[in-house]
């Protein structure tokens, strides 16, 4: 068996008095996409953040690739890339510039050909030349897509990648996570609030509840474990810890 | 599992992410002349009313009259410092106001390599900056500070890490503490001003204050200034005296900074910077 892309094993956070995340324990399959659900304060940022390293967990341990985040992150992180609507890029330079400057950074080889490459997948020509400030959220969002793909990273975070889109343009982002990911084979791991993006973009799905995981299946698996139709009514049961009522194993879920 | 990426090619890794880092602000300088602008208008402001003030202090002054441009090279000398130290802290919360961080740190880009990135846009600020103001002297006030020569470039190199190691920890505080905190920018540097001696000597202060004042890096090139244009003298030994100094506070402002940087990690503002 392949060993998992993300191992996570007893990582707790703690912010004062306050436990963000409480010794979650889990794995990310290679090839998978994978959801971390919750409400508002579940978690899901946290743990996203201390996957990237822009966070240190108070206790527990991470690993990338096998590599130890918490002492070699700088080993894979040109493996990997991310999004969050919490982080811009900045307002006055280009599109272009923008890309330019991470594709730099991330040292890929023929910068002018991945750009324009990333270009044409993502429609970005009409606004290459554009500031990122003067762009709207749906050009901002596939501009930040095309950062998170510039070195066609293995490993892809995402936080949220379609809020505050229009159902149009956030179709048009899912469309192209599948297609980045049928023809790479890439791993994903998403935080995000839209169920019906999560029912069809993931194959596993992590429910956190007070920075503790609640529940673990594939989407189908839920719907049938919580006999509902939809993951809507998945999450707000679990949200509203129905699991209980419901006669489920209430422990924690350790894997 | 997909193919990897094949390996990066051309310079050395951390210089060409340190210059990819100096492109992004080279980007925004390029993008905006009021930025460029305002790089030359301060320096230049300063200059211009050091340079009247000499003008009517070489009839009133016996000590400006025996080196009329004392003054001239004082505030040059001294905007060294001050952009330098702008520079960095400036660069660092461009940064900040774009909420451009939580990319930097994801990417490989490392804490040290972004300090190397800072410390270069401040060199090609401060040189653009007090460059231009001194080039403007020289047909205003027939006066050129490059005349000092080889010791110019001692002091400038003194005065400019002196900066960067204030502008470093000023950064470490605006992460820890917020944009809040921005003001430090503009105002820490002049709590050394009074003890630089940069328009009078050292032994005007007060004794104890003497001593205070050459633990300063900055105490020792205006001496040393001074001495060349007075003089006509090298210091070597304020040299090596502000060498030194400066060896300490480069070390400890990259260490602070990225003790401020590392406890970042740990409240976890590198994704939520602001207020």
């Amino acid at each position: 068996m392949t060993d998992p892309v993300i191992r996570v094993v007893n990582v707790r956070k703690q912010f004062g008095d306050i436990v963000a995340v409480d010794n979650i324990r889990f794995d990310v399959p290679l090839g998978s996409t994978t959801a971390l659900l919750g409400g508002n304060g579940a978690g899901k940022t946290t743990t996203l953040s201390m996957l990237l390293g822009l966070l240190l967990p108070t206790s527990g341990e991470i690993t990338i690739f096998g590599v130890n985040m918490l002492r070699d992150r700088y080993r894979v992180l040109s493996r990997m890339n991310f999004s969050s609507p919490y982080v811009d890029l900045p307002r006055r330079l280009t599109v272009y510039e923008n890309l330019n400057v991470y594709a730099r950074i991330y040292g890929l080889p023929d910068v002018k050909v991945r750009l324009r490459k990333l270009s044409e997948e993502l429609n970005l020509d009409e606004f290459m030349n554009r500031p990122y400030g003067h762009l709207s959220a749906g050009q901002k969002t596939r501009v930040a897509l095309a950062k998170a793909l510039l070195n066609k990273p293995e490993l892809l975070l995402l936080d949220e990648p379609t809020a505050s889109l229009d159902p149009d343009t956030a179709d048009y982002v899912r469309g192209m996570l599948e297609r980045y990911k049928a023809r790479t084979g890439a791993t994903i791991l998403l935080a995000s609030h839209n169920m019906s993006e999560v029912e069809r973009l993931c194959d596993d799905v992590i429910m956190l509840r007070a920075g503790n995981i609640v529940d673990r299946g594939m989407p189908s698996a839920l719907l049938k474990r919580y006999g509902r139709q939809n993951m809507e009514e998945v999450f707000i049961d679990i949200a509203r810890e129905r699991r209980i009522e419901l006669g489920l194993d209430s422990r924690k879920v350790t894997k | 599992m997909n193919k990897r990426n094949p390996p990066p090619s051309g310079l050395f890794p951390p210089l060409r992410r340190i210059m990819a880092l100096v492109l992004r602000h080279l980007y925004l300088m390029r993008g905006s002349w009021p930025r460029l602008l305002e790089l030359l208008y301060w320096p230049t402001v300063q200059m211009v009313l050091w340079g009247f003030i000499t003008l009517f202090f070489l009839g009133h002054s016996s000590w400006v009259a025996q080196a009329a441009g004392v003054l001239i090279s004082a505030v040059l000398l001294w905007d060294v410092l001050f952009r330098g130290q702008l520079g960095v802290s400036l660069i660092f919360m461009e940064e900040m106001w774009s909420r451009n961080l939580g990319h930097l740190f994801v990417s490989p880009l490392r804490p040290v390599e972004l300090v190397c990135g800072l410390l270069a846009m401040s060199l090609i600020r401060t040189t653009i900056g007090v460059g231009g103001a001194a080039l403007i002297a020289i047909p205003l006030f027939s006066y050129s500070i490059f005349d000092l020569g080889l010791p110019l470039l001692a002091f400038f190199a003194n005065l400019i890490i002196m900066g960067w190691s204030i502008g470093l920890v000023v950064s470490g505080i605006v992460l820890r503490y917020g944009l809040g905190a921005e003001s430090l920018a503009w105002i820490s540097i002049f709590a050394v001003q009074p003890i630089s001696g940069v328009y009078y000597p050292i032994d005007v202060l007060p004794g104890w204050l003497q001593v205070v004042a050459f633990a300063l890096p900055s105490s020792h090139v205006f001496e040393g200034m001074r001495a060349v244009l007075f003089e006509n003298v090298f210091r070597m030994d304020l040299l090596i005296n502000a060498l030194a100094l400066n060896v300490v506070y480069l070390g400890g402002g990259v260490i602070a900074f990225l003790a401020f940087f590392n406890n970042a990690r740990h409240r976890g503002q590198l994704l939520n910077v602001g207020e």
